[in-house]
């Protein structure tokens, strides 16, 4: 029911919106649920597992209740709070939890088992059979139970991400806030002011205040006006911060355009990152609930919602609305409501000694005992004494005193500190570096003492800030009236009474919980799921573990409270990930020639971050084993063409570039003469092989290392901490130049005669041998050659600074085609580097060492290096390792297949018998069988030997001969032809 | 967690990468013998407090730090360049 002459909606602007399929109209300003509220609709919602008819019952985010799925399709948003959701035209609100509509849910035969649907009814009663767990009970019971539904699909929505850095980030816009945002600014601070709601004011706009002798609302309008002045406050506005993390780091969301119809220029959500130097935190506090029976029927709220409604949206929450207090504060409902003409029925005070405010009927010392009203309340029963009595109400304002929102000061472990005076939880000082807490949080319970804390908490921000408290700034006058509250956690009697309304979890489940021995407050949380649902708790934790104490005999603040844990609501994955799906998922590196490939349609592999091609498919090819063996075969017999850009390259300059090298690789680099390239072995310290890879000397005090595609940035940090850390003493510097130069590797018997038509100045064999390096002009630009073979053929790398790159790939292969050759792709480079028997990271994968991969007589005994000590442990040399041999099946026809494991013949193949694996294979297109790169203990002394390859996965069980793992051109003669 | 880095100022731990206690650098001579190497390689406290450890600044400068922090309370007291420490402690 609309009150005239309240709210902050604007009355001029109506706004069409449904739910559960009706047209309703609300105004520009309101809420779903004040909207909804204001048509009369009480009925909102069914509850988790009873499914009981359940309406709004706060006006923030900590709804339990009013969780209401936003939005239609694929972007459909489950378990908002139609509290906190706006209202825009065309908005599409659904209830949930419910079979047929809302006011007769089918699951409603819920409610009539409850008795057999306590705590852990499910780990008691669908015992057996065991397997109808999975299939039958299981499902039934999510289908049964739940709150919204998750759509299946990817959601369309694209949220951001942002960073922002500030001096003060004051946490909540209400007086505390302000007056805290406003001091800080004014003595120099850059300020964000970050405020949940769509407007600041906090409390002050949900009850009738006068502050420095004016309305609160022309206060709260002036405060804007004075924090837009300074020139230094952001106010963030719908904006939640969610998590306080390390070293003054905030978590907040800002709800960007859930409050707009459809804008494809704005994200829905963005997920900030604030980097602070200090915070204040002004949160507020949580009214509290009181566990009375059957205290969940719409049209029970809290006593502040009550407030929040009439005078924030101008909603009358009943037409005769009965108010159920433990405290003074809850007296200004009635107040407010009679002003502005809603019946009061009765004030119910559980104090003996409370006394009435104004002209309303007060019942003192007296408890609410039960309700009535399924759809809707209708009538309450109180107990006053010894006498029972009933009311005839629709709205009963419920309120048990104030919980300080002390969520964010508990993020980085703290526990609040429970105040047996106050008879409240409050934050530990310094519970977050750099966090001062301020206002009603902090236990300020008037408008004054919050004005007060406000001031105070900026000038310790201003203090460790190193500013000036800057003068003449006095908190204005305002109400200092807290109001005395005695605390009612229960009140006996018959009937459930609830304490987690989101997950229905009553007093009896806690009790049963203690009964059974689950007495930590930890422990009855996993026991009865109490403040596990979309609102974490902010309403049911505090009553839930005083009722714990209770019946445990224990005080509150023995029993303590769970862990606060960020979020502190709920933050959408989207907008915590966003742009991290699909594209944006992870960056990507692409070389010079992928625009070539990519209009070939070649089709393109991951490589870490890099992308290189497959194979390189011609017109008639419909298989990738086609276009790998017809590219085998063009580099065995003509030339082929492939970018090996991605490999890491490092330019390593200084008088001690050899030394340096030494001291990182097994073999010594420091007697490579200038103009010639060395293969290089590296180990980490613990003597496993690390990387390998060619360095040419390029110059005395010059040289170019590369390394493998995947160990590029590992082995950069490592060469890095050698020479910063391990090394200091050498005068070596270095940098990675794998962006700076595109490479091709060029090999192929014609790889010389194609490399002549783009040289400026032509090379022979004689003049520029098999391990030659220098610079050489390409086509006018300067380059770089490299005499080396992945493949076992004459072969060269050329490299030309990255601009030149996709020029002269296009180049490369259109002269490679006019001579029998063209691309080839990864599949071929593959083939080819087994038939040569050539390792990559399938075989040093981090556990094999120089000597299992052959490779023993390149640590250099006359120098020390890095890994030598290792290496020579007895146990990395021993003969019984598994080695590096070669595979082939006997029968040519016979199938190998990487990661299979080897046996020897006769043997169980089980693991106890484990004798290998395989770890690359390919067919030979040269050789026209299956061939395959493995390790095997005792493997070189072996060669000749059959074993058997098992493959279990694939139900593979293939005899295959163990052989030198070079299988073609032995000799190398091919190479340095 | 942000770690003041001498050459670029205070940046986000994101653009770090840990590499474990700082005795790293105090690599043993190489006829040490094998129970040195061993210890050097292998062994490493776990300590509940105070720390001193190698941090590479590869999403910046590429400068190796050793960083000293509190495991504990995660506060991070300080970063010097691994090339200017002094090979002890």
């Amino acid at each position: 029911m609309r009150v005239e002459g309240r709210g902050l909606i604007d009355r001029n602007t109506p706004v069409k919106f449904q739910f559960d399929g009706r047209q309703v109209t609300g105004y520009a300003g309101d809420t779903v649920a004040s909207a909804l509220l204001a048509k009369g609709v009480k009925l909102m919602g069914r509850s988790f597992k009873y499914h009981r008819p359940r309406g709004v019952m706060t006006a923030g985010s900590e709804e339990p209740n009013a969780l209401m799925e936003i939005g239609t399709g694929d972007a459909a948003i489950p378990n908002t709070r139609a509290t906190v959701q706006e209202i825009f035209d065309g908005l599409v609100a659904q209830s949930q939890n419910h079979i047929g509509p809302l006011d007769r849910d089918l699951m409603a035969i819920n409610d009539l088992l409850w008795p057999f649907l306590g705590a852990g009814f499910y780990y008691k009663t669908f015992m057996w059979p065991r397997a109808f767990w999975e299939k039958l009970y299981e499902p039934v019971i999510r289908r049964a139970a739940g709150l919204g539904r998750m759509t299946r699909a990817a959601s369309p929505e694209r949220h951001e991400k942002a960073f922002a850095f500030c001096d003060v980030l004051v946490i909540g816009g209400g007086p505390a806030g302000m007056m805290a945002a406003l001091t800080a600014a004014k003595g120099g601070a850059d300020v964000i002011l970050a405020e949940e709601s769509a407007h600041l004011g906090g409390r002050l706009l949900s009850d009738s205040q006068q502050i420095d002798g004016i309305d609160a609302s022309f206060w709260i309008t002036d405060m804007r006006k004075a924090l837009a002045a300074t020139g230094r406050v952001r106010v963030m506005t719908r904006t939640t911060v969610t998590g306080a993390y390390d070293g003054g780091s905030y978590g907040a969301l800002e709800r960007v355009a859930r409050h707009l119809p459809s804008m494809p220029d704005l994200p829905p959500e963005c997920f900030w990152r604030i980097r602070a130097k200090q915070a204040i935190l002004a949160a507020g506090a949580h009214e509290r609930h009181i566990a009375f029976p059957m205290n969940d029927r719409p049209g029970i709220m809290l006593a502040g919602a009550v407030r929040s409604y009439l005078n924030r949206y101008g909603v009358a929450a009943g037409r005769n609305v009965t108010v159920f207090a433990t405290n003074d504060d809850a007296h200004r409902t009635a107040l407010e409501l009679q002003s502005a003409g809603v019946k009061v029925a009765a004030v119910i005070d559980s104090r003996v000694d409370a006394q009435a405010q104004g002209d309303y009927r007060l019942i003192a010392g007296a408890q609410v005992i039960g309700t009535k009203g399924r759809h809707g309340l209708r009538e309450i029963a109180y107990r006053r004494g010894s006498r029972t009595d009933t009311l005839i109400t629709d709205c009963l304002a419920v309120s048990g005193g104030w919980n300080p929102a002390v969520h964010l000061t508990c993020h980085l472990g703290a526990r609040p500190l429970w105040d047996a005076e106050r008879q409240m939880f409050l934050p530990r000082p310094d519970a977050v570096p750099g966090m001062t807490a301020a206002g009603a949080c902090n236990g300020a319970m008037s408008t004054d003492a919050c004005l007060r804390e406000g001031l105070a908490a900026a000038k310790v921000a201003l203090k460790a800030l190193g500013l000036a408290t800057p003068r003449g700034l006095k908190p204005p006058m305002a109400d200092d009236r807290a109001g005395a509250c005695e605390t009612l956690w229960h009140v006996p009697g018959k009937g459930r009474a609830w304490l987690d309304f989101a997950n229905d979890v009553t007093t009896k489940d806690v009790a049963q919980s203690a009964q059974e021995g689950f007495r930590s407050v930890e422990h009855m949380k996993r026991y009865t799921t109490q403040g596990m649902a979309p609102d974490q708790g902010k309403s049911s934790n505090i009553a839930a573990l005083a009722y714990l104490a209770d019946t445990t005999g224990r005080g509150i603040a023995e029993t303590g409270t769970t862990t606060y844990r960020p979020p502190f609501s709920p933050v959408s994955l989207g907008a915590m990930g966003a742009f991290a799906q699909g594209h944006g998922f992870a960056p990507e590196r692409h070389m010079t020639s992928h625009a070539a490939l990519t209009a070939r349609g070649v089709p393109m592999i991951e490589a870490g971050l890099w992308y290189r091609p497959s194979y390189v498919p011609i017109p008639g090819e419909t298989t990738w084993r086609e276009a790998c063996d017809r590219e085998v075969g063009m580099v065995r017999n003509a030339v082929g063409v492939v970018e090996v850009s991605t490999l890491g390259k490092i330019d390593i300059q200084g008088p001690d570039a050899g030394a340096f090298l030494d001291f990182v690789y097994t073999n010594t680099f420091s007697t490579l003469p200038v103009g010639r390239v060395r293969y290089g072995l590296m180990l980490r310290e613990d003597g496993h092989v690390m990387d390998d890879g060619t360095t040419a000397r390029l110059g005395e005090h010059h040289y170019v290392m590369t390394t493998t595609t995947a160990a590029a940035g590992q082995v950069m940090a490592h060469l890095e901490l050698v020479a910063q850390g391990l090394r200091p003493d050498f005068d070596v510097r270095l940098i990675s130049v794998t962006e700076a130069w595109a490479q091709f590797s060029v090999a192929g018997p014609l790889a010389r005669d194609l490399i002549n038509t783009v040289l400026d100045q032509p090379i022979d064999d004689a003049g520029f041998p098999f391990m030659a390096c220098g610079t050489v002009k390409v086509q006018g630009v300067p380059g770089r050659l490299f005499r080396i073979s992945f493949s076992g053929e004459q072969a060269y790398e050329i490299a030309v600074p990255a601009r030149f790159g996709a020029a002269l790939y296009r180049d490369l292969v259109a002269r490679a085609e006019t001579m029998g050759g063209g691309a080839y792709g990864m599949e071929a480079l593959n083939v080819l580097r087994i038939e040569k028997g050539f390792i990559t990271h399938a075989e040093i994968h981090g556990r094999t060492t120089a000597y299992d991969i052959g490779m023993g007589r390149m640590l250099s005994p006359k120098k020390d290096f890095i890994g030598k000590a290792a290496a020579q442990r007895p146990g990395l040399i021993d003969p019984g390792r598994e080695r590096l041999v070669g595979l082939q099946p006997v029968a040519a026809a016979g199938v190998l297949s990487a990661g299979a494991r080897l046996f020897s013949a006769g043997d169980p193949q089980t693991r106890v018998h484990d004798q290998g694996y395989v770890t690359s294979v390919g067919y030979s297109p040269s050789l026209g069988h299956m061939i395959g790169l493995g390790f095997l203990r005792h493997g070189p002394e072996r060669i000749g030997q059959k074993v058997v390859m098992v493959d279990h996965l694939r139900g593979l069980r293939v005899p295959v001969k163990v052989v030198d793992p070079v299988f073609f051109d032995p000799e190398g003669g091919r190479a340095r032809g | 967690m942000q770690i003041p880095c001498p050459l670029c100022g205070l940046r986000d731990s994101r653009e770090f990468t840990c590499k474990g206690h700082a005795v790293t650098l105090d690599r043993p001579a190489a006829d040490a013998p094998p129970e040195e190497w061993h210890d050097y390689i292998h062994l490493r406290d776990n300590p509940a407090g105070p720390t001193r450890e190698l941090w590479y600044h590869g999403g910046g400068c590429g400068a190796w730090l050793i960083v000293t922090r509190d495991t504990a309370t995660h506060a991070v007291h300080g970063a010097t360049l691994a090339s200017e420490a002094r090979h002890a402690g």
